[in-house]
């Protein structure tokens, strides 16, 4: 089996998630996207332990799916702390940190 | 049917982290079990406990090397030198920084963590909190849980646990950056975009592991180096997967352009956490970095170290020159650990391997790490003492003429700028020296002139400080805070270090240098 075509939907669907993270202004979108970037290397390894004859990168996603799930725990917890302050999750109205 | 062998685990030599990870257990036991008032002391005595058991297991097993070096785990834990070397500093800098955590004298009885990070700023949940003397004693188990994933992610030995080790250190340090009693809405907001910005970069991270993981058929890092050396697939999914993953380290080192985080976390966290996250994370990240760039990605050092070179260039260049212009003492720490990422960075390109009697590439980074550790932990318990009264002081301005005020606070800190600045007599100075000759023997001459011209920009910030300190008119209303002996050990044991690691940097010179050797 060649991984090509899946390799090219997994980037397709990071680049996805990078350019959402990049430009949407709602936290819980961009929170989205990036669990999208997530599940775009959970697909290319999944393709990739088939084609590499190993159970690894099927095991590996696994362990992906925790984390992520870790992830979504602490970050929505952040996200609703700062909606029940300000009444709004974009990240443009989070200004108060000059660069 | 096939029979499946049962894992093995080598309980004892793992028994650091085990120690640490079982201290952040009990630690949410006591959160969920004890009564409120006994919690505060049972995790401050807790995690000093935890600490120290770790500890003397790490140095009993150390002192046996011929049966506690190896893979362990099965091969996803890499028990060398390096791992004992960085195991012990992170054990000493987390002990050292958690403490100051644990202050109450200088906020009227209370820690610099909020009440109820729950409540809305400013609401009355918040005023009943803080009345009823609330606090978050739950930052203790946090720490620990993140000092667990540090330790194991400057030892994983594959990029899976290195990646699950990323997470652990990264979640409860995004909550404890959310946590600061005052000004809690700049707390929060670093918070988010801790969160945010950490979240993309792990997830590049993962997508780096995935490609590599295509190209080399493994996880395991001494498979991918094999892969390297004779590869069966396109190297195109190496040199990605390699980009990849650099950016996810390169984010977690502070490494410019992917710095922008730094400053930011930096003022908004808890002054506690952030000399927490300044010493500890930057140990941890550049110690992994080292690791899968050095074992696993070694065969292919001629593509990655021109680029990590410009990186090194342009990170000590921004971090120095954005520093000059600060006001802020919290955003000139940040711009100062960006530049010193910088610096270490600058070895690490190096990649000089062991020549005998000779510091190598990773001996020191260790030294440099160890000695900007003391210095910057101590520096962190300092900006909690300087105060006013609406809490620390952060404006350089406020911190004028402290050299009066006190001279003995002021002294030392005078102490750890120099050392910051690389000057000689301190660790710093050493710690420059050591890097730039590891990256001169690696054959880059031209990126040690500019490391050392930036180093001569750097001390005028440092300079500047101790100007202010000693030479300007005292700043009213300012004050130095009555601190317990959690504040002063600290600042006391990072200008102590700072100076002697300066005077008799023999003896810790000669320890990085016999213990590292990578394993795989």
């Amino acid at each position: 089996m060649s991984p090509d075509n899946y390799l090219y939907l997994a980037a397709t669907l990071f680049t996805i998630g990078t350019i959402g993270v990049m430009i949407r202004r709602n936290a819980l979108v961009a929170f989205m996207s990036v669990e999208l970037m997530l599940n775009a290397a959970n697909l290319a390894m999944v393709a990739f332990a088939l084609a590499r004859g190993g159970l690894d990168g099927q095991v590996a996603t696994f362990f992906v799916m925790v984390v992520a799930a870790a992830e979504v725990v602490v970050g929505l917890s952040i996200i609703i702390t700062i909606y029940r302050t300000r009444r709004s999750t974009s990240v443009d109205a989070a200004n108060l940190l000059k660069l | 049917m096939t029979t499946i062998a049962a894992p093995t685990f080598e309980w004892l030599q793992l028994a650091p982290v085990l120690t640490v990870l079982l201290a952040a257990c009990i630690g949410i036991g006591i959160e969920a079990l004890a009564p409120r008032r006994w919690r505060f002391l049972a995790q401050v005595v807790l995690f000093e406990v935890g600490i120290g058991v770790a500890f003397v297991f790490l140095v009993l097993s150390w002192l046996q090397p011929t049966n506690n070096l190896g893979l362990m785990a099965m091969g996803s834990i890499s028990l060398d030198g390096p791992s004992y070397l960085m195991w012990g500093s992170l054990l000493v800098f987390a002990l050292l920084s958690m403490l100051v955590f644990a202050e109450r004298d200088l906020n009227n009885g209370a820690t610099a963590f909020a009440a109820s990070a729950a409540s809305v700023p400013g609401s009355a949940a918040e005023a009943e909190a803080a009345l009823a003397r609330h606090e978050h004693s739950e930052v203790f188990p946090l720490a620990l849980f993140s000092l667990t994933g540090m330790m194991v992610f400057v030892a994983a030995n594959d990029l899976l646990t290195a990646f699950v080790a990323l997470e652990v250190m990264s979640l409860p340090l995004y909550l404890l950056s959310g946590m600061a009693r005052r000004r809690r809405l700049l707390s929060q907001e670093a918070a988010l975009k801790y969160f945010l910005l950490g979240a993309l970069s792990s997830a590049f991270f993962l997508f780096g592991i995935a490609l590599t993981y295509g190209f080399s058929g493994s996880f395991d890092y001494g498979r991918i180096s094999d892969a390297i050396a004779d590869p069966v697939y396109g190297r195109g999914l190496l040199y990605t997967g390699m980009a990849f993953l650099a950016i996810g380290l390169l984010f977690k080192i502070g490494a410019v352009p992917f710095h922008n985080w730094v400053p930011d976390v930096y003022v908004g966290a808890p002054t506690p956490v952030t000399g927490f996250m300044a010493i500890c994370t930057k140990l941890a990240a550049v110690g992994a970095t080292v690791r899968v760039f050095y074992v696993a990605l070694g065969g292919e050092r001629w593509s990655w170290q021109p680029l990590l070179a410009v990186i090194a260039v342009v990170t000590m260049g921004v971090g120095v020159v954005i520093a000059l212009t600060q006001t802020d003492m919290k955003r000139l720490l940040a711009y100062s650990s960006i530049s010193h990422a910088g610096f270490i960075l600058v070895a690490v390109v190096g990649a000089t391997a062991g020549v005998t009697g000779q510091v190598n590439s990773f001996g020191s980074i260790l030294f440099y790490l160890v000695a900007y550790g003391f210095a910057t932990v101590g520096a962190f318990a300092i900006v909690t003492m300087v105060r006013d009264q609406a809490g620390e002081v952060h404006e350089i301005s406020g911190w004028a003429g402290l050299g009066r005020k006190s001279p003995l606070l002021a002294g030392i800190f005078a102490i750890l700028m120099l050392s910051f600045a690389g000057i000689p007599l301190t660790g710093g100075f050493i710690g420059k020296w050591a890097v730039f000759s590891a990256a001169w023997r690696g054959g880059y001459s031209w990126l040690v002139l500019a490391a050392v011209a930036f180093s001569l920009v750097a001390a005028y910030v440092y300079l500047r400080v101790i100007v202010t300190m000693f030479f300007s008119e005292p700043a009213e209303g300012v004050v130095v805070g009555k601190a317990s002996g959690m504040t002063w050990v600290p600042v006391a044991l990072g200008a102590f270090v700072s100076a002697y690691l300066g005077l008799f940097p023999g003896p810790l010179l000669d320890l990085v240098t016999s213990a590292s050797t990578f394993l795989r």
